[in-house]
């Protein structure tokens, strides 16, 4: 009864935007604006995985370039820090142009290792540059400007930084249920239908990847601006694992998964790490396996599933499963194959 | 008869030193009925992907109208109005069978890039979406998830989805392949519907539905053209039936 009414878009909603902004009460404020960053983050590979089809695994260059150009931006020209961030999303935008160029027409597991070939040489590049990013020091002390006010409380800057957060999830929300979000879910299900009713899937495929690298790097300048600083762990390739992490303990293709997955595993480091224990990896990677062998479609998907259950409805159509298994690869070589028998 | 809508010269589709599709001039004539008949592993369904931009062609042109369509994507292809169905089934599984139609019929508008607008939006082609549903009989399924649909009714929706294109040429893949007989005459009912003003190019293997719609026939064999003419000259011409029987020579 409780959970059916929890289970309605209007309260949940209300009641995640309730949780949201009592979050720093109930949390330590730094730790819950990181979750709210990463929160972003996920969602971002979410709307690319669970809705293109595209599994990223190298979406930290797009956090990280953010991550360092909001830093740049706020450290060299003084300008507030939301310019720096924008600067910082626009930037991981601009990236994300060639690089998606080059990949969307590979799909699956190459799709995955040449994002992910990407993203080192960014790393590559970040540690190399020393002049401008510190190398392996990184950029240290990123003001938080914003006309003269004094956010250096974390518990005020998190309200200052939530809003774009939020502005990054609604457009998330959006991308998915506009006409674009439908053309990409029919790619993702079917690309060489997409392709035969006129639709130019890879141009599809790249614009949902500038969005999504947008998305990250909105993410990844707040928590630039948050931590006042950026470093080479931004744009290691671990830090796009725990974000496709999250997006798979929470439910892919949900949005609302990757938040919570987000919350989670930002949660669990945080206790894990200030309880002193440091090999958190042995410790999320054991939760990560028992969720995905027990619950397929991540959490949200399973308990989706199940009040979907009790109360008897049918799943709206515009809610997807995860991704088909068939790339658009897999797909031509079928069609090759009974082709050439 | 008017001119040739769609033209092949010299095309060939080479796998790994196999030549499915071994130099095929084809001309179908506008407002014609297509049929494309053969034997397994004739090159039927690879000529169809080379056709429709599924496949780059190791040699020869594609032409559709006076257009150059050799070498273009598939998207381009249906752009310039060569739609296709698809033999297997190939259809959006939890979309709703309205949505599908809409989908195909905003694809030349541009809305399909709105990312920032509802995709309510797509609504406004519903009406156009019922007019085509209504023609093949799934008005009746509009609100139902595609996956759900009985096959003959998810082959009915192929037409639908290529119908909406509103394509010079229609290109069907064995539009009544693994039907029973009522889907089949149901088939051959929608395909003499929406003939009229278009031009069909269909693979086929049922020879009756071949003789019931078809106004010429090209017989491929070993991925050349054997015969071409009228359904009523080939189907007597002896290297047709020796192409489906065997050479009885060959079993000696």
């Amino acid at each position: 009864m409780i959970l059916r009414l929890l289970a309605r878009r209007p309260v949940l909603l209300a009641l995640a935007l309730v949780v949201a902004f009592a979050l720093p009460w109930l949390i330590y404020p730094p730790v819950a604006m990181d979750i709210a960053a990463w929160a972003l983050f996920a969602v971002a590979v979410d709307l690319l995985l669970g809705y293109g089809g595209l599994l990223s695994f190298g979406h930290a260059a797009f956090w990280g370039t953010s991550a360092y150009t909001t830093g740049l931006i706020a450290l060299h020209t003084g300008l507030p820090f939301p310019v720096a961030i924008v600067g910082g999303a626009l930037a991981a935008a601009v990236l994300a142009v060639p690089i998606g160029y080059l990949s969307v027409r590979l799909s699956g597991i190459y799709f995955a290792m040449v994002t992910l070939a990407f993203a080192q040489m960014i790393y590559f590049i970040v540690n190399q540059w020393r002049d401008v990013t510190g190398g392996e020091n990184g950029l240290q002390g990123i003001p938080r400007e914003l006309f003269g006010l004094d956010l250096s409380d974390p518990f005020l800057f998190y309200y200052a930084g939530l809003p774009f957060v939020l502005v990054g999830l609604l457009v998330a929300w959006r991308i998915v249920r506009s006409p674009f979000g439908q053309v990409l879910m029919s790619i993702r299900d079917n690309p060489s239908r997409a392709r035969a009713l006129g639709y130019p899937v890879d141009r599809y495929r790249l614009l949902a990847f500038v969005l999504s690298a947008a998305l990250a790097g909105l993410g990844g300048g707040v928590f630039a601006i948050s931590h006042g600083f950026a470093s080479l762990h931004d744009v290691y390739w671990t830090t796009s694992g725990q974000a496709v992490m999250m997006v798979v303990l929470g439910g892919i293709g949900t949005l609302w998964g990757a938040v919570l997955g987000a919350a989670l595993i930002v949660s669990l480091n945080d206790y894990l790490a200030t309880a002193g224990f440091e090999e958190t990896g042995i410790i999320t990677g054991l939760i990560f396996v028992v969720i995905v062998l027990l619950f397929r479609k991540g959490l949200w998907g399973t308990a989706r599933d199940l009040t979907a259950a009790r109360s008897g409805r049918h799943r709206p159509a515009a809610v997807p499963d995860p991704p088909s298994s068939a790339s658009s690869s897999e797909r031509l070589d079928q069609v090759a194959e009974r082709s050439g028998r | 008869m008017t001119g040739a809508i769609l033209a092949a010269r010299g095309l060939a589709k080479e796998f790994r030193g196999f030549r499915a599709v071994d130099g095929v001039d084809l001309d179908v004539a506008e407002g014609s009925v297509h049929a494309l008949v053969g034997p397994n592993g004739a090159g039927k369904t690879t000529l169809f992907n080379l056709l429709t931009g599924f496949l780059p062609p190791t040699a020869g042109t594609i032409t559709l109208g006076r257009r150059d369509l050799t070498g273009r994507r598939p998207e381009e292809v249906a752009r310039a109005g060569l739609a296709r169905s698809f033999q297997i089934t190939s259809l959006f599984p939890q979309m709703t069978v309205r949505r599908h139609l809409e989908l195909a019929l905003a694809g030349p508008t541009g809305l399909g890039w709105r990312f920032w607008r509802s995709d309510k939006a797509l609504r406004r082609f519903a009406g156009r979406a019922d007019e085509l549903l209504d023609q093949v009989g799934l008005l009746g399924f509009a609100d139902q998830a595609a996956g759900t649909l009985a096959y003959g009714r998810k082959r009915a929706l192929e037409l639908a989805l290529a119908l909406s294109l509103d394509p010079k040429v229609l290109l069907l893949d064995e539009p009544t392949a693994g039907m029973g007989a009522e889907d089949v005459d149901r088939t051959v009912e929608l395909v003499r519907r929406v003939r009229t003003g278009r031009t069909v190019v269909m693979v086929e293997h049922n020879m009756n539905v071949v003789a019931s719609l078809a106004d010429r026939v090209t017989v491929l064999q070993a991925g050349r053209v054997l015969v071409e003419g009228p359904y009523a000259e080939i189907r007597h011409d002896p290297r047709v039936i020796s192409a489906y029987l065997g050479d009885p020579d060959a079993h000696r």
